[in-house]
């Protein structure tokens, strides 16, 4: 941030910006904010302007609207009504870049968080050579995929053989 | 304009929302719960995937046309998708044989527009190329439960392979548009797809215990003409049921 001009001064702050954005949960698994989740990819003034770089999650999540309302919302509780909110594509977002607090509070929410690193596309094997994730009720390895698709795109259905269980897992993307 | 650009992404943009569509048809009438789920969260993948192309195809052609407009105003010889993605669902097994094939093509195809030489191509197919992955993957499973299964699943899904088979063809033709984009490093060769297509389906189908349809078969020209507006009778009945509300009430939004 450049600070030349007089009135940049009572703008907050990019870091100030970025505790706010910690407010905004994901409308769908509300125990993450849309920084656990790093989607914002970039926070800047534009002269008077808030702008909020944000990458889709997948091509057809329905919640990117609302976390962009949410943000809009959140912004303009604290004074800031000038928000333009840009997507940007590539690097396309991973779930790599999802925070280990983010990780944490999924796995307390019941919802087995991103084992490996981001999906491989380098071919089409159907073997993944990932063990499969723990379960989140009881913490069993002895778990097994019922649907690659769960209840949204990012979520995958498992079962616990051990305590019996379903459970939702979010997928490596 | 780049008017090979306009019509490839137009192309794509078509091909993933009709298929779209046609999944979408199967929201509450999976034969089972968790295939319900799976084919809806396909259908919406390849929404997001398609709003992309027809924003990027509404930017190249720079006559004030967004997806919405491209989408819903346009009649049946204007759209430019790939056939094999308006053939009906059929039954369980047509859906996935055509999903399948579709699929494999569009990772190989995908991987190739990631290196595009256009930014704006190969953020949407790097992006795309994530979700289609999982996809690929999934109907490859579902081809060899189906034809690894009952006497009845095995028939029936080898029967529905060899019919949505002829639309194959098409997805490896390369026309004046593909070579003027693969020339220039925009889009690849779809000709030169076919080897890993055809070695990775092959690979599944024989797990499937399913018999591998003769690659003549999808060479006819019969069943060619999508990319430059020559449908199947099938489109027009799935545009019916997709334009009707903004057709009806032009301009209707919530």
């Amino acid at each position: 941030m450049v600070n030349t001009l007089p009135d940049t001064l009572e703008r907050p702050s990019t870091q100030q910006l970025r505790t706010w954005l910690a407010g905004v949960p994901d409308p769908e698994i509300p125990v993450l904010s849309v920084l656990d989740l790093g989607i914002v990819r970039e926070l800047r003034w534009d002269g008077a302007s808030c702008v909020v770089t944000i990458t889709p999650t997948y091509s057809g999540c329905p919640a990117m609207q609302e976390i962009s309302a949410g943000i809009r919302a959140e912004l303009a509780r604290h004074g800031v009504d000038d928000v333009r909110i840009e997507t940007r594509l590539a690097p396309a977002w991973t779930t790599d870049w999802m925070t280990p607090a983010g990780k944490a509070a999924l796995k307390g929410y019941g919802i087995a968080p991103p084992r490996e690193q981001a999906v491989d596309i380098s071919g089409l094997s159907r073997r993944s050579a990932a063990p499969a994730p723990e379960c989140p009720h009881c913490g069993s390895p002895r778990t097994r995929l019922i649907s690659q698709f769960g209840s949204t795109a990012c979520k995958a259905l498992y079962r616990c053989v051990a305590c019996g269980e379903p459970f939702d897992y979010f997928k490596a993307h | 304009m780049d008017s090979s650009l306009f019509q490839y992404a137009l192309r794509m943009g078509d091909t993933t929302l009709i298929l779209s569509q046609r999944l979408s048809q199967w929201c509450g009438h999976g034969p089972a719960l968790e295939e319900d789920l799976a084919l809806t969260n396909l259908s919406l993948d390849l929404l997001g995937q398609a709003r992309l192309w027809l924003t990027l195809a509404g930017e190249v052609e720079g006559a004030g046309r967004d997806e919405d407009r491209l989408a819903y105003l346009r009649d049946a010889p204007e759209y430019r998708n790939y056939l094999l993605a308006e053939r009906p669902n059929g039954h369980y097994g047509d859906t996935i044989a055509r999903q399948f094939l579709f699929d494999v093509w569009h990772y190989f195809l995908l991987q190739g527009l990631a290196s595009s030489a256009d930014e704006r191509v190969a953020a949407i197919a790097a992006k795309s190329l994530k979700e289609v992955t999982y996809h690929a993957r999934r109907s490859a499973d579902l081809v060899v439960r189906l034809g690894d299964g009952t006497e009845l699943s095995h028939g029936r899904m080898q029967a529905a392979l060899e019919e949505i088979w002829f639309y194959v063809g098409e997805l490896f033709v390369d026309d004046d548009v593909v070579a003027d984009l693969a020339g220039r490093g925009i889009a690849v060769s779809h000709e030169a797809l076919w080897p890993a297509w055809h070695e990775h389906v092959a690979a599944v189908l024989q797990e499937a215990t399913l018999r591998l349809p003769d690659a003549a078969d999808a060479r006819h020209p019969a069943y060619q003409g999508g990319p430059s507006g020559r449908h199947t009778e099938a489109l027009g009945y799935v545009l019916a049921e997709m334009q009707h509300l903004q057709r009806t009430y032009p301009g209707a939004s919530w």
